[in-house]
């Protein structure tokens, strides 16, 4: 008997063995929340964000399982493999709604840009791992090129959605590493100079949005139609919001991607602005632990992987949060953990699953 | 770079966590500032916002009354409405009309036409208004198009009523007909503070009865509150406010006398006004020929609008109203009572008639050579005497016809309950000085006067007028406003409004004068110019021949087959009956149709006879082929 009802308990214990508790019951009460949302906006869609998850849980308990010494090696085949695949979008992708970001294999298509988002900041945690002795200028620069090139290849597509959330992923690990207040100082002042160059180099349908962005109005029907209709969402929900299911932008449709990129729009109407805090404040916690995680990692490349998913975490929620309540420009980013879609809760959970791992081998270098 | 030869692991750690400290900072300050931006919308701005969303979401929907039926003194139907289907498009929520005017045309038909229309009634349009791309869909198109809305996103299906006045061209005149509201009729409906209850509508009374009593056939629009969503469909309905239907108008027209009256036309122009004396209530009222107001109801074509507006016989105008013609010898029985009145003459007075009268050198001929011989008053109006009129004309002088001829209306619109009647002329000097602006034209000359007498000259009356005068002679002297409608009838609240005989004036008339003028207008129909058309009458009826010059031959003999068409004298003709006790009075006029005698009394004479003895005839009243002996 005892022998029986051991096994389930040791089985049981071996499972939860690489779960960090408190990450993820935060993300279970987010994603609770999330479901509750998805089941007003788009019901029909709940049985399979449902399946959506239990895959993405899935990935995140095989990414818990790999030591992080383990993921070193992923580092450079992925980058470089990830690289492979953008150069060959560029020449031989799929258009589609204007943009050239598929490459189609024949049995299915796949969004190389996607792969970047975890590549990147992988290979320059591991590139900073292997230079840790030594940090100079000539490794700040390979860093530099390391970044840009890709993030380059994605804003050219273009999808400027994912190049800013694969630059923002590189920039962390870089600031993270360590580089210099003054060369930053210096950077953010010569960004800012040379956004009047970058300007040039955008797309018109790029800076119409952020044109669009500045002024709404001017094309109410048209480029406009989205941020307006989102921030009659947002500000008509109120304090308390319309209460689930009681959402006249959302079900009246006049939320464009009320499910996935706007599903924000649909908590702040329903939800009101207690709703809303109710999010920033899971996506606070979240964020804190993974920055926790992050600041008692063993290895510089598991610090700096750490801190830089934790980072794009916020960057996904503010970028999405931002766009819906006006105040951002659109971009297709979905809000983490929430926004209907299995390809980003996977790598969303991936990440997971990577600082979970990163916190149960804490110790084990310094033993 | 720092050269950093010895590391130092506590010190990096320390580093490290001093910028994830910051990066945690950044994290929180970010988040508060969104939550800032929260506030900002959803605390401060949400009373704004709040109103956005409801007015995105709520809209508010006119809803457009029955209008009313038109309905004849027995309870025919003139105009009523049927209810269709419509393809409509709200211009305001479609970014490319024409991309989406393509798409449809793959759903439904849609002609070049229709894209014609739809263009014009979108620059012709009120804002936010849905306009009609295809009107009458068939029941398989509305099927098709409900299947596929979804990629029509501001285009809708509506059933809508329209109008419909199931006789075609009957009483065309006097119903008039209604179109899509345009500038000038939002400039009544301002004028009238209406707009509100017009919101939702698109037709507009354009002429006759739909005009005049527009206000009262609207009725009062209903509204609803409508939930759409962002394609501008309808989801439900919060509240509805009903319309109350507008009114019925029942008339005093006769649908069946109209219906024989225009018969007896056959394929003649002209006009014929037939009314009940003892309330001015319009019998009849005809204009030949007449138009289907249906053509305009739903914005007419442009073929069918060029047809009837370039053609020779202009049926879109209303000759019982506007046309004003020289009422010729049917003018002679109004003068002879002038006579009688002014004591001018006694009935017995007679001239010797040489068959001409000479005044200032001039010769006026009378139509029969060598003359009547000795000729009374009544011989005169059975004969038509016209060298008597000349004289008695030359006797009394312009300014004693005139003021005796102004109180029966001659000259002067006679308040009939259509929009856009004419005054006609009623010839005097003073109305000379107003007419002409050179001095030698504004004098009035002595002659002028001798053939007012015989309704020729500068005599110009409408129709009505004539028929008007012609009533007032058989109601004993009173002269009432000529009306079509008989009453208004609040289908709501059951409540008619009768529209009152409405006496202008009572002239004083002597009887005594007054029989010697329906006897003599007997005597025209039983051994005079009408004894012929009113052979074997069961009914005593009064009438008077009349014909009207459209062109003056210089010396020569006017012979009716010689001149062209258009150029042949009106004929006309005037009659009451029966002639004691009057039920109906008429003027009949039939455009280049020669003697009266001839065309225009054998339609009097079918008007009457359906009138009086309910008889209805087989066709066109036939053309006495006879020439007339004298008019």
């Amino acid at each position: 008997m005892t022998e029986l009802a051991l096994r389930p308990r040791e089985w049981w214990r071996r499972l939860a063995a690489p779960i960090d508790a408190p990450l993820l019951l935060l993300l279970l009460l987010l994603i609770a929340f999330a479901l509750l949302v998805l089941s007003s906006a788009s019901p029909e869609r709940l049985a399979s964000q449902v399946f959506n998850l239990a895959v993405a849980l899935l990935a995140m308990r095989l990414a818990a399982q790999l030591p992080p010494q383990r993921l070193m090696y992923f580092a450079l085949p992925l980058y470089l493999g990830g690289l492979l695949l953008l150069l060959a979008v560029a020449f031989f992708g799929d258009v589609s709604k204007g943009a050239r970001r598929w490459l189609n294999l024949g049995f299915m298509r796949i969004q190389p840009s996607e792969v970047m988002k975890i590549a990147m900041p992988l290979m320059l945690a591991w590139y900073f791992q292997k230079h840790e002795a030594l940090l100079r200028l000539r490794d700040w620069l390979a860093a530099a090129c390391i970044l840009l090139v890709p993030v380059a290849l994605i804003a050219r597509q273009p999808d400027l959605g994912t190049a800013v959330l694969v630059l923002a992923a590189g920039c962390f690990v870089i600031f993270l590493a360590g580089l210099s207040w003054k060369v930053l100082a210096l950077l953010f002042f010569g960004g800012l100079a040379s956004l009047p160059l970058a300007w040039g180099f955008l797309h018109d349908y790029q800076r119409q949005r952020i044109l669009t962005l500045l002024n709404p109005e001017a094309d109410p029907l048209g480029r406009g139609f989205h941020i307006i209709q989102s921030t009659i969402a947002v500000g008509s929900g109120g304090v308390l919001g319309k209460g689930w299911g009681n959402g006249t932008q959302t079900h009246l449709e006049f939320l464009p991607e009320r499910h996935t990129d706007f599903i924000f729009a649909v908590v702040s109407e329903e939800f009101g602005l207690l709703g809303n805090s109710l999010l920033l404040v899971l996506y606070a916690l979240i964020i804190g632990r993974c920055l926790m995680i992050a600041a008692n990692a063993p290895t510089l490349f598991s610090r700096l992987l750490a801190g830089s998913i934790a980072l794009i975490f916020f960057t996904y929620a503010f970028v999405n949060m931002g766009m819906v309540s006006g105040i951002l420009p659109v971009v297709g980013v979905p809000l983490p953990f929430v926004s209907y879609g299995g390809t980003a809760l996977v790598t969303l959970f991936i990440g997971v699953g990577i600082l979970m791992s990163i916190h149960k081998h804490r110790m084990l270098v310094q033993k | 770079m720092r050269p950093a030869e010895f590391r130092n692991p506590a010190q990096e750690l320390e580093r490290f966590q001093r910028r994830l400290a910051l990066v945690g900072a950044f994290v929180l300050v970010a988040f508060f500032l969104l939550f800032l931006r929260f506030f900002w919308l959803q605390v401060v701005q949400h009373e704004s916002y709040r109103t956005r969303a409801e007015d995105n979401r709520i809209a508010l929907v006119p809803v457009v009354p029955n209008r009313g039926l038109i309905i004849d003194r027995n309870g025919a139907v003139l105009a009523n409405n049927y209810s269709a289907y419509t393809l409509e498009i709200m211009p305001d929520k479609v970014a490319d009309l024409d991309a989406l005017i393509d798409e449809l045309s793959g759903v439904v038909d849609i002609q070049p036409r229709h894209r014609k229309r739809f263009r014009k009634l979108l620059e012709e349009s009120r804002n936010f208004e849905s306009l009609p791309i295809r009107s009458r869909l068939s029941d398989e198109e509305v099927a098709r198009f409900i299947a596929q809305r979804f990629r029509f996103p501001g285009v809708e299906v509506k059933a809508r009523l329209f109008r419909h006045y199931p006789n075609g061209a009957l009483a065309a005149h006097a119903l008039g007909y209604i179109g899509r509201v345009n500038d000038r009729d939002l400039a009544t409906i301002e004028k009238n503070d209406a707009e509100d209850n017009y919101r939702g509508t698109e037709h507009f009374g354009k002429a006759g009865l739909e005009q005049k009593y527009e206000f009262a056939l609207h009725g009062q629009s209903g509204f609803e509150q409508v939930e759409v969503d962002a394609g501008g469909h309808a989801v439900r309905v919060l509240e509805r406010t009903p319309p109350a239907a507008g009114s019925n108008l029942v008339l005093t027209l006769d649908l069946k006398l109209q219906q024989v009256a225009e018969k007896a036309f056959g394929s003649r122009r002209g006009a014929l006004v037939a009314i009940e004396p003892s309330t001015g209530g319009i019998l009849a009222l005809v204009s030949m020929p007449a138009y289907d107001p249906n053509l305009f109801v739903d914005g007419i074509n442009p073929q069918d609008w060029e047809a009837l507006n370039s053609s020779a016989d202009k049926p879109l105008v209303n000759r019982a109203l506007n046309g004003a013609y020289p009422p010729g010898s049917t003018f002679k029985p109004f003068m002879a009572l002038a006579a009688l009145e002014t004591g001018r003459r006694t009935p017995q007075q007679a001239i010797s008639d040489p068959g001409f009268f000479t005044f200032g050198g001039h010769t006026f001929r009378d139509d029969k050579a060598g003359g009547h011989g000795l000729v009374d008053m009544y011989k005169s109006i059975v004969q038509s005497c016209d060298t008597y009129y000349y004289m008695l004309a030359n006797d009394m002088g312009i300014d004693a016809i005139a003021a005796f001829m102004g109180p029966l209306g001659f000259g002067s619109r006679t308040g009939i309950d259509i929009e856009g009647e004419s005054e006609g002329v009623l010839p005097s000097p003073a109305w000379k000085r107003k007419r002409f602006r050179k001095p030698e034209q504004q004098k009035w000359y002595a002659g002028e006067t001798i053939s007012i007498g015989i309704g020729q000259g500068y005599n110009a009356y409408t129709p009505i007028q004539l028929a008007q005068a012609t009533a007032a002679i058989a109601s004993g002297g009173v002269l009432y406003r000529p009306h079509l409608v008989k009453y208004v009838e609040n289908i709501v609240t059951g409540e008619r409004t009768p529209v009152e005989p409405q006496p202008l004036r009572v002239l004083p008339f002597k009887p005594a004068n007054l029989a010697v003028i329906r006897q003599a207008m007997v005597g025209v129909n039983r051994e005079g110019t009408g004894a012929r058309a009113f052979a074997g009458a069961e009914y005593v009826a009064a009438g008077k021949t009349g014909t009207a010059q459209v062109f003056s031959l210089k010396g020569g003999k006017y012979e009716h087959g010689r001149v062209h068409e258009r150029l042949r004298d009106h004929a006309l003709f005037i009659a009451f009956a029966p002639a004691e006790e009057p039920r109906i009075a008429l003027a009949v006029l039939v455009e280049n149709g020669g003697f009266g005698a001839q065309s225009a009394a054998p339609i009097a004479r079918q008007v009457l006879d359906y009138y009086l003895l309910g008889k209805v005839p087989g066709g066109a009243a036939a053309e006495d082929e006879e020439t007339g002996e004298d008019d």
